[in-house]
């Protein structure tokens, strides 16, 4: 695959061209094939590893960065922080300095810290792909939300998305915000005020205090999940309250355009953030989120190894 | 010892002195000062034309490190980057291990700052016991040790009835009181200054509100009590104001900002840079140019560089992990002189910001270069250029922003008493 993806990591959308995303989007729908197989495997990375570092629980990025590594036929060495020398003291230098010396091509990693990703990178100046660190940024759920409604919708320019709850603490908004503006569509945030960025650090996104208002002729409704493990103290009073306050249900929805999708990056709290009676909304795309997951993984493995041997 | 320092250009505030002459120097003491002084016989000469002769310069903001984490720096290392950096003396905060809240630990201190014979050092003793926050240190017992100031450094006094009583007891002894400044319920969890960078980062920020609602609290703390307040490291333009209007008021406040605060903005974390994560955070160029204007109006007191030195146990980790706090002794003429070239003060307010007004606001010697008074002496380069790079420094710590900048100014030689405590080259 003769194509051109100057990067030697996947650490932030931030420097991303939204030609380089549109590579990474092709790539993603050619790979796509190749999980419809009879026997989804090609050689495609043979002889490659893939570390995955994952210092926070992780149960679909982790098996997803898993799977899109097999498919291509590459090695995964898996890692996890608990049962490992982290809990003895080790710090995260030495820790990954000696995953280093085992000779992976590629890092995965999710960590609780943001920058996290970019102090590995430096240190070692293996590849380095973010699944997640922080409250910064989870680029390729961005990619895979993206391709997602490039699937569903044919295009990102003019589109209203609209992006409810934890906002303040959420990695994957950040990283939505900026992947759905590079690519040209609109982007409303709204949620609780205590989760909602200050107007001039939305990032580039309108931030409303009404939900109604950025629901209104949205073309994409994406609800987050509290990141209530991120607030040191208590942001809001209940569950019951937010529920009923913030949650997203048929009515607030039937605001949105026509055919508007509903996503949401999963864990699901249903009954919190969102209805349970909005599993079977028409346009709910979550399954296909997680599908469209492997194939951007896979695809963002292959520009960067590729890139790598470059 | 002898020595006439000659045909230097003589700043002293102290006596609103800016003259090319000669000093010399005899016994320790400053014996003269003059246009021209003729060599008295078996005197050292040194040809100083074209470098500034200061009253020693006195950082009254650092972190030694001793007792306690001795990996960083110690009293020795330190003392050593500080003469290196062109001072005479500094004040040490109380952030030990254990902390500086009993007349044994002030002790030590000023028995280690002897055995080692470099610069001079004037313990800052802490506020509340364990720096705790609950009961007052033994401010008497620390004065007779040689405590000359209190402050809670490096953890700000919550408890604004605490920081009440701490200025009325203070006031007893007149014990300067020195206030890191700073609303804990507002920067709990902070890593940067709130705004664009750290929404950028995916990192909790301290908004300038954090100082500035703890340094009003000081200023009317001040006037209710009608004691003396010192603001450490002030970072923010509303600060600023506050102080300015303070000061307008007649009110007993002075400050002090760091070097980093008028030469860096928030942009220096960008890239998760843990050596520019400093506790009041970097803030932006509209906070840094109302602390340049400050410093020129005299709102803001003084320099002083609140060396933090940390090791790369602390600083080669992942952001959020990383120590707040970046080292400042040997990099603050040069930042400081910048001011000067850029129009924005005289070379005697830099004297002024660098060692008058500390000496004055700590109530402590120096400052001045009248005769008869110890001969701290500091002489500058104002035009050498140098490189910082890890080996250019003393300080056992090598968590500075600026390695790699190129600075212009440095201090040839520091004399502490007379006698010669750095020479370069």
């Amino acid at each position: 695959m003769g194509v051109d993806f100057p990067h030697r990591h996947l650490l932030e959308i931030g420097p991303l061209s939204a030609e380089d995303i549109w590579t990474v989007l092709h790539t993603a729908r050619n790979l796509k094939e190749v999980l419809q197989r009879p026997i989804p495997k090609v050689p495609t990375l043979r002889g490659k590893v893939v570390a995955n570092l994952f210092f926070e629980p992780s149960t679909r990025t982790k098996l997803s960065f898993e799977r899109a590594a097999k498919v291509l036929s590459a090695e995964v060495l898996n890692f996890s922080a608990r049962g490992s020398s982290l809990e003895k003291g080790e710090n995260l230098l030495d820790t990954v300095r000696n995953l280093a010396a085992l000779g992976p091509d590629l890092f995965v990693i999710r960590h609780g810290a943001s920058g996290a990703p970019h102090f590995v990178a430096r240190k070692t100046g293996i590849p380095v792909i973010n699944a997640g660190d922080g409250f910064h940024e989870h680029p390729t759920q961005a990619l895979l939300d993206l391709l997602t409604v490039w699937e569903k919708k044919g295009d990102f320019q003019g589109l209203k998305v609209a992006i409810l709850g934890d906002i303040r603490h959420s990695r994957v908004a950040h990283s939505d915000i900026l992947a759905f503006r590079k690519m040209g569509a609109e982007v409303w945030v709204s949620g609780p005020g205590t989760m909602l960025p200050p107007e001039r650090e939305a990032l580039g996104a309108r931030v409303t205090r009404r939900v109604e208002e950025a629901l209104e002729g949205a073309d994409v409704v994406m609800a987050l999940r509290v990141q209530k493990e991120r607030h040191g103290r208590p942001l809001f009073p209940s569950w019951h309250e937010y529920a009923r306050f913030f949650g997203l249900n048929r009515r607030g929805l039937s605001r949105a355009a026509k055919g508007a999708l509903l996503m949401h990056p999963g864990p699901i709290n249903w009954g919190v953030e969102l209805a349970p009676e909005l599993e079977d909304f028409p346009g709910q795309v979550i399954l296909e989120q997680v599908e469209n997951g492997v194939a951007v993984r896979m695809a963002l493995l292959l520009l960067l190894l590729k890139a790598a041997e470059a | 010892m002898r020595l006439l320092l000659r045909k230097a250009r003589i700043l002293d505030p102290s006596q609103g002195l800016d003259l090319e002459g000669d000093i010399l120097i005899e016994g320790g003491r400053i014996a003269a000062l003059d246009r021209e002084i003729p060599p008295p016989e078996g005197c050292e000469v040194l040809e100083a034309r074209g470098l500034w002769a200061l009253p020693g310069l006195i950082d009254m903001h650092v972190h030694l490190r001793e007792p306690g984490e001795e990996w960083k720096e110690d009293i020795e290392s330190g003392t050593t980057a500080a003469v290196a950096g062109g001072f005479t003396a500094v004040a040490c905060m109380p952030n030990t291990r254990p902390p500086n809240d009993s007349p044994e630990v002030t002790r030590y201190i000023l028995s280690r700052a002897r055995e080692v014979g470099r610069a001079r050092v004037w313990p800052v003793a802490c506020i509340s016991k364990g720096q705790a926050g609950q009961e007052l240190a033994p401010f008497g017992e620390l004065q007779e040790a040689g405590a000359v100031a209190l402050s809670d450094d490096g953890r700000p006094v919550a408890d604004s009835g605490l920081m009440r009583l701490a200025l009325e007891y203070a006031a007893s002894f007149e014990l300067p009181v020195i206030s890191h400044a700073e609303d804990p319920g507002l920067s709990a969890g902070g890593q940067v200054n709130e705004g664009p960078v750290a929404a950028r980062l995916g990192l909790k920020g301290i908004p300038a509100e954090a100082e500035a609602v703890a340094v009003f609290r000081e200023v009317r703390l001040a006037a209710l009590t009608g004691t003396p307040v010192h603001i450490a490291h002030v970072s923010t333009a509303l600060s600023v104001e506050i102080l300015r209007r303070a000061k307008e008021e007649g009110l007993p406040v002075t400050a002090e900002t760091a070097p980093h605060y008028f030469t860096l903005t928030e942009e220096a974390v960008l890239d998760y840079n843990t050596h520019a994560k400093v506790n009041p955070p970097l803030r932006t160029e509209t906070d840094r140019e109302a602390v340049r204007q400050a410093l020129a109006e005299g709102v803001i007191d003084a320099v002083a560089t609140d060396h933090a030195p940390h090791s790369p146990l602390e600083k080669e980790v992942e952001f959020p992990a990383a120590a707040f706090g970046l080292i400042g002794l040997e990099t603050a003429v040069p930042l400081t002189l910048n001011l000067v070239r850029e129009g924005l003060i005289s070379p005697l307010r830099l004297a002024e910001l660098l060692s008058t007004a500390p000496a004055r606001i700590l109530k402590i010697s120096g400052g001045t270069l009248k005769p008869g008074s110890p001969a701290d002496v500091t002489l500058v380069d104002p035009e050498l250029t140098w490189v910082v790079t890890e080996e250019a420094l003393h300080s056992k710590s090598k968590n500075s922003p600026f390695l790699g900048w190129e600075m212009r100014g440095r201090a040839v030689l520091t004399l502490v008493g007379g006698e010669v405590r750095w020479r370069l080259r």
